[in-house]
């Protein structure tokens, strides 16, 4: 019946061979399957950058759009039609850098998204740069002398700005991200689910086997404590926590915008009737 | 015949307020009105200003002069008298500031004084209207009839402010029993008085538009404003962290199925640029209301031009095709803003709809809007036409692919992409894919070119003096075209609403038999005449071009004229 089958396409994968985006995808088509969705009804959306181009590899409706800019259109879509389930996929330097400004606002937003970051420190499609989420030190062909950057931490700023739904995967974990993309895909609001996952071709700081030997799955932890969400967050160095920090749901964009509520209940605005006449009444306040 | 009012003081003494109630209270009581407001990028203080065009018809444009000056501070006085001719009379509050002495056109009434006294000093305006309909000779019933309707749900605000009205219209009888005659009404019926801003708004909603995102800029907020108010209709406004997101939020929502709108100005549209290639890359429906104003960068926030026609044209990077309409005057905008829906849908790209601050903030006396002539045609592939599976960019000989909505077939799926895509929506590199996903989206401009409406064509058939326009300074070439008929010249204006593809055959017909040609454009440099150079080759005699950050009087453009034939 369901299957991850289902959601194979016949694209040639344009990923180096060893990376950690397999591992995501492979999850997530699996998840799809088993969360018993049809093609049909998920909608991707992604930005640019080697994890974007995953609308490709997945046979679902999928929009790639531009750099930095997946989490509008899915906005936009989340508003035209609720009823689809909308997933963006991106990289770290799609989300944390060029759409940082996205990233903000959606979070105080909270529409109905689930968002899988994959993080692979470091810019692979440019070939190399340093990303916003790079160890400092790091040093690469832009920044020669090393990293001198404060690194972006997305956990701890998701929480800072009330996202409901803050998670970290490892791709080398996937029965356990597989957990994770469940929970965020079914979670009520915006969820944010930052995976680590290994460049092999351009990161030789942050390898498969550093985080290997560096993560840690959380054990009984409270994900509604947001206070040890916080201090998880801040977590970084010999041991990496992956799990749920923190889940706590508060209503929705969506359900909080007027036009989807009342009398349209549930009628996604992209199928409901319309017709001009119905609104020459509108004249009647400038007479 | 006609009267012309003007109404000055500092943002916040409540200009708009007085030219507001005016204004209904005339078109209601069927005379023909046309207003512009003024005003500068400050929220307090400054000096702001509208004026008031009063005649038997709907004014095309406003008038220069001032017949009433409302001076609700002395600036206004000194700023504008130089606006006041023999017989026009000054409306000012004695207790506020003096005239001079030799000032004789003088009408003293105690704005704040009476407004007190009638129990609260922000009836000011009320006292104002009052003082202004004695002159004008018009009895007090539309104005009560008016605050009833405006203060219903404010209790006791009504009988002040009607107490307010009588203090001032009496108080100005002690000058003068009435000062003006005012023209003859239009035939009666009801009328709208509407701004440009609210007519976009209201054709946007009737047109369909069921999402609006936006970041609020100078002159197009006031569409935002229309369309947050009225949510109850089923529409969304959503206000963007940025312009960039403002365009990709619509380009999402269009994909997936709604007709989409998002409204700026020059700086604004600027941030759009990237998403506007994007929408000509993945095909998707899109409509851009770009409110002008001068630039560059921040220019004049709140002041009109015409300055950005090459940058909508060639804004955006690569070749895809687009149309661009723009806004005239009020009732053609209200229909043409439809046909940019309609094209948008039709034609599977984006349609930028080019305004400015002087279309935006003018508004006139206007008969109804027929909604029944809008159109709401969706343009997406039916079940038995569907062809599986389904390819959201399947080459064609129009170059307009069947469009679906994701979720709308069981089965199957959409696929949008940025990058160079096959007919699957899957990112090629191949030359020869490459060749015909261009060419399929670039033949889409043949059918556009059809779709362009020839420019109006007004005054003499067969004229020795043409004067080409577009966009807002509609209503100037027609006033000017009279006035040079009136003078014994054969002239005619020959307006473009429809800018891209540019419609060329009547323009292309006319030229031959005229003597001087004339392009009057709100900005420096002549951009649409270097339009009309690249696409016909034709080069005009004279252009008439300003830049100050305000529209074109009459005068101005008489003036040029005359000294060039």
């Amino acid at each position: 019946m369901f299957s991850s089958n289902c959601f194979i396409t016949d694209q040639e994968i344009a990923w180096c061979p060893g990376c950690g985006n397999f591992a995501i995808l492979e999850v997530l088509q699996e998840t799809l399957a088993e969360l018993e969705l049809s093609p049909h009804q998920v909608l991707l959306c992604s930005g640019i950058g080697q994890a974007a181009k995953i609308p490709h590899y997945v046979r679902v409706n999928g929009f790639n759009g531009l750099h930095g800019r997946a989490l509008p259109p899915a906005v936009g879509a989340r508003i035209a039609n609720s009823s689809l389930k909308v997933i963006v996929q991106s990289g770290d330097g799609d989300t944390y850098g060029e759409g940082g400004n996205h990233f903000l606002h959606t979070i105080r937003r909270n529409p109905d998204i689930a968002h899988f970051v994959h993080n692979n420190q470091v810019y692979g499609l440019t070939k190399g740069q340093a990303s916003p989420t790079s160890d400092p030190g790091m040093k690469t062909k832009v920044q020669a002398a090393g990293v001198i950057l404060s690194p972006f931490n997305p956990l701890s700023l998701a929480l800072t700005l009330g996202a409901g739904f803050v998670a970290r995967g490892f791709s080398g974990e996937k029965e356990h991200l597989k957990q994770l993309m469940k929970a965020a895909l079914s979670f009520p609001g915006y969820a944010l689910v930052d995976i680590l996952q290994p460049c092999v071709s351009f990161n030789k700081l942050n390898t498969f086997a550093w985080y290997k030997k560096r993560v840690e799955i959380l054990k009984n932890h409270e994900p509604t404590d947001i206070e040890a969400a916080q201090r998880l967050a801040r977590k970084w160095g010999e041991k990496i926590p992956i799990g749920i920090f923190y889940e706590v749901p508060t209503p929705t964009f969506e359900s909080q915008i007027p036009a989807l509520q009342g009398k349209w209940g549930k009628e996604p605005l992209a199928y409901r009737h319309f017709d001009p006449n119905t609104l020459a009444h509108l004249q009647e306040e400038f007479m | 015949m006609e009267i012309n009012v003007l109404i000055g003081g500092a943002a916040g003494q409540g200009v708009d307020t007085v030219a507001a109630l005016l204004s209904k209270v005339l078109v209601r009581s069927g005379y023909g009105l046309c207003s512009h407001r003024d005003y500068m990028s400050r929220v307090r203080g400054g000096h702001n200003f509208s004026r008031l065009r009063i005649a038997s018809k709907t004014p095309w444009c406003i008038g220069e002069s001032a017949d009433i000056l409302v001076a609700l501070n002395e600036e206004t006085y000194t700023v504008h008298r130089s606006r006041l001719t023999e017989g026009s009379r000054v409306v000012y509050d004695p207790d506020s500031f003096s005239l001079p002495s030799e000032e004789e056109r003088g009408i003293a009434v105690r704005l704040q004084g009476l407004a007190k006294e009638s129990g609260s000093a922000v009836m000011a305006n009320t006292v104002a209207v009052g003082a202004v309909l004695l002159l004008l000779g018009l009895n007090l019933t539309a104005a009560e009839e008016l605050l009833e309707q405006m203060f219903a749900h404010k209790e006791g605000m009504v009988d002040k402010n009607i107490t307010a009205l009588k203090k001032g219209y009496s108080e100005a009888s002690n000058h003068c029993s009435q000062c003006f005659s005012l023209p003859e009404k239009e035939a009666e019926g009801k009328r709208l008085f509407i701004d440009g801003s609210e007519v976009l708004g209201m054709s946007a909603l009737a047109s369909g538009c069921r999402f609006l995102s936006a970041y609020p800029m100078t002159p197009s907020t006031g569409i935002m404003n229309y369309l947050a108010g009225k949510q109850q209709y089923g529409v969304v406004v959503e206000q963007a962290e940025d312009e960039i997101a403002a365009i990709n939020m619509i380009l999402g929502a269009s994909f997936a199925g709604v007709r989409s709108m998002t409204c700026t100005s020059g700086g604004g549209f600027a941030l759009m640029v990237e998403g506007l290639s994007l929408a000509g890359m993945t095909e998707t429906p899109v409509v851009i209301i770009m409110g002008m104003r001068p630039g560059p960068a921040t220019g004049l926030p709140t002041r009109t031009e015409q300055g950005d026609l090459e940058f909508v044209m060639h804004g955006g990077h690569g070749e895809f095709p687009r149309a661009i309409l723009s806004a005239t005057h009020l009732e053609d905008a209200f229909y043409r803003l439809n046909k940019a829906f309609y094209l948008a849908d039709r034609y599977q790209l984006p349609v930028i709809f080019l305004t400015d601050q002087n279309f935006a903030d003018t508004a006139c006396s206007i008969e109804p809007f027929d909604f029944q002539r809008l159109n709401y045609e969706r343009y997406l592939v039916e079940q038995k036409d569907l062809v599986i599976p389904y390819w959201r960019y399947r080459i064609t000989d129009d170059g307009i692919s069947p469009r679906a909505l994701p979720g709308q077939f069981p089965g199957e799926v959409v696929l949008a992409d940025s990058d160079e895509h096959d007919e699957k929506g899957n990112i090629i590199e191949d030359a020869h894919t490459r060749r015909q996903m261009v060419e399929k989206r670039l033949r889409k401009q043949m059918g556009l070119a059809s779709e362009m409406e020839e420019p109006v064509l007004y005054g003499h058939g067969e004229p020795d003096i043409l004067l080409l326009g577009w966009g807002s300074t509609y209503g100037s070439l027609r006033e000017a075209v009279d006035a040079l008929e009136a003078r014994g010249r054969k002239a005619a204006s020959l307006h473009f609403s429809d800018l891209w593809p540019l419609p060329v055959k009547t323009v292309s017909q006319i030229i031959p038999s005229v003597r001087k040609s004339f392009c009057v454009e709100n900005n420096a440099t002549g951009q649409f005449a270097s339009l009309l150079r690249r696409e016909i080759g034709y080069e005009v005699d004279h252009k008439i071009l300003k830049y100050d950050g305000r529209p074109f009087m009459v005068d101005e453009i008489l003036q040029e004229v005359e000294k060039n034939v």
